[in-house]
């Protein structure tokens, strides 16, 4: 392991760090034992409380479980859509910014920076609340209006998002592809969309793996609203009735981590398997994590 | 959008104490993202693992999870705060990892040639450190490090509708169901509030990456 902090430890080094490895264990062993013997003190170790969600014996597993995964349908529903939706208008966005002049782009460049400001939560409520007031009808759309109000509110700031990545994915090209393209006689409107688009979209891959990681967890700010029941309002809604929230919420929350864990897996697997080129994807992927 | 007009005290106090949230979330999220990050680069095991699970389970679980979920468990240890005081803990507790990672890449990106370099020609370990790692890490951790912190920006939004109070967000419930306004000039209003926020902090972002960007 070459390291810029310490160099290779010697027998010496080892052993302190040994030290160290039991002193520090023993600390943080220490905090999780206060804190799950007060946990049990109250009786959040109650069988009665984790039944519902692991025994399933219990008359309430099944129907927690199924209202579980309804939730977690309902969350992947979203995001999938919220998703597809940026792809297409961000695509488009990043495009037009890197195609219109210096002035031609004015617009699309305040329109970007606007919406990558704006909270995503204000977002998701902005469109409720202007589809509420304007009276403006979304009934048309299939699905339930919540779920739109989310998708439609995600749509805005991931496609501002997706700009930024494509107009990234295409500048981190060598020049040569569009002079290329150019001098054999292609538009430039050609070149982008049959040359550098194809190469962008391939060095894109990553970031977009990792982006759809935010959106899943960005469906769950819907839930501190109430508009539309994913997996995390699905779970409020369980231990409402259950009167276990730290319970579900711990099943929620663990869904949520082994869903986006593996996102992240699949990401780095495939800008490994991409990486043939340059390392201009793992730039991107960190800035699709940063916003997180 | 006489409903911001007349209120203009009542939106500047509770952008104010968005702007706190922000400024305490940026300090917290500071502190305890450079505490973790120290754990994931040292020399112990333990401390590693203990950065490297803090990290993954943090990334990939929503701020909202994270938010309920100390809302309802840290009072069972017998933890009893105010939600303005869980709001802001919860939003250190997400920033942190992103932090970390921020800070861990950029010591990362530091070739280990140049400590070693640095500590060949006498320099102590202290020294190499603070005059040849940690400056040439700090120009590839600041770019990340301020769009982690400008994300933790909007992220207040969160907390605020979460219920702490006294900020922007409890502006507009207070403006549409107590005095009921109509919502949509309101919500207006508390969306450039939070523009305010965000976008100068960009700006101050994107001159620093310019500041300590490396010609390349």
């Amino acid at each position: 392991m070459s390291n810029v902090l310490y160099d290779e430890p010697g027998p010496k080094a080892r052993r302190r760090a040994a030290i160290g490895t039991v002193v520090a264990a023993a600390i943080l062993l220490g905090f999780t034992g206060v804190a799950v013997w007060r946990l049990a003190d109250r009786g959040q170790f109650d069988a009665e409380l984790w039944s519902p969600l692991i025994n399933p014996s219990d008359e309430n597993f099944v129907l927690v479980w199924r209202l579980l995964a309804q939730g977690l349908q309902a969350t992947l529903t979203a995001a999938v859509l919220a998703i597809s939706l940026s792809l297409v208008i961000g695509t488009l966005l990043g495009v037009s910014r890197l195609m219109l002049g210096k002035v031609g782009r004015i617009p699309v460049v305040a329109v970007i920076e606007l919406f990558r400001g704006l909270p995503v939560i204000i977002s998701i409520f902005y469109v409720y609340i202007l589809v509420r007031s304007t009276g403006i009808d979304i009934s048309f759309l299939p699905g339930s209006d919540g779920l739109w109000f989310l998708v439609i509110g995600l749509t805005f700031y991931n496609s501002v998002i997706i700009a930024e990545i494509v107009r990234a994915g295409v500048n981190s090209l060598p020049r040569g592809q569009s002079e290329a393209a150019l001098a054999i006689g292609m538009t430039r409107w050609k070149s982008m969309k049959n040359v550098e688009l194809p190469q962008a979209f391939r060095t894109m891959l990553p970031a977009l793996i990792s982006q759809l990681v935010v959106v899943l967890k960005d469906t769950s700010l819907v839930a501190v609203l109430g508009l539309y029941t994913e997996l995390l309002r699905r779970g409020n809604l369980i231990s409402l009735n259950l009167d276990n929230p730290i319970q579900v919420l711990f099943v929620v929350g663990l869904i949520f981590i082994l869903i986006n864990y593996g996102l992240s897996k699949l990401a780095e697997f495939v800008e490994r398997r991409l990486s043939t080129r340059g390392q201009s994807s793992t730039v991107l992927v960190k800035t699709g994590d940063a916003v997180a | 959008m006489d409903a911001v007009f007349d209120n203009m005290d009542l939106f500047w106090s509770g952008f104010l104490r968005s702007l706190g949230i922000c400024l305490w979330g940026m300090v917290g999220s500071l502190v305890l993202g450079t505490f973790i990050a120290a754990c994931r680069v040292s020399p112990i095991p333990s401390l590693r693992w203990f950065g490297t699970s803090w990290v993954t389970l943090i990334r990939n679980c929503p701020l909202t999870v994270v938010l309920f979920f100390m809302a309802f468990g840290l009072p069972e240890i017998g933890i009893n705060q105010s939600y303005y005081v869980f709001g802001v803990a919860a939003l250190v507790i997400y920033t942190s990892a992103f932090v970390c990672e921020a800070i861990r890449s950029g010591i990362n990106s530091v070739s280990a040639g140049q400590a070693e370099a640095a500590r060949s020609i006498g320099l102590t370990f202290g020294q190499s450190l603070s005059q040849v790692v940690m400056p040439q890490a700090f120009r590839s951790i600041v770019p990340p490090l301020g769009s982690v912190i400008i994300a933790m920006f909007k992220n207040s939004a969160v907390v605020g509708a979460f219920g702490v109070g006294r900020d922007l967000w409890s502006v507009y419930k207070n403006l549409t169901s107590a005095q009921g306004y109509d919502g949509l000039p309101v919500i207006t209003g508390v969306a450039v509030g939070y523009l305010c926020i965000t976008l100068p902090a960009a700006a101050i972002l994107a001159y620093t990456e310019r500041k300590v960007a490396i010609a390349r």
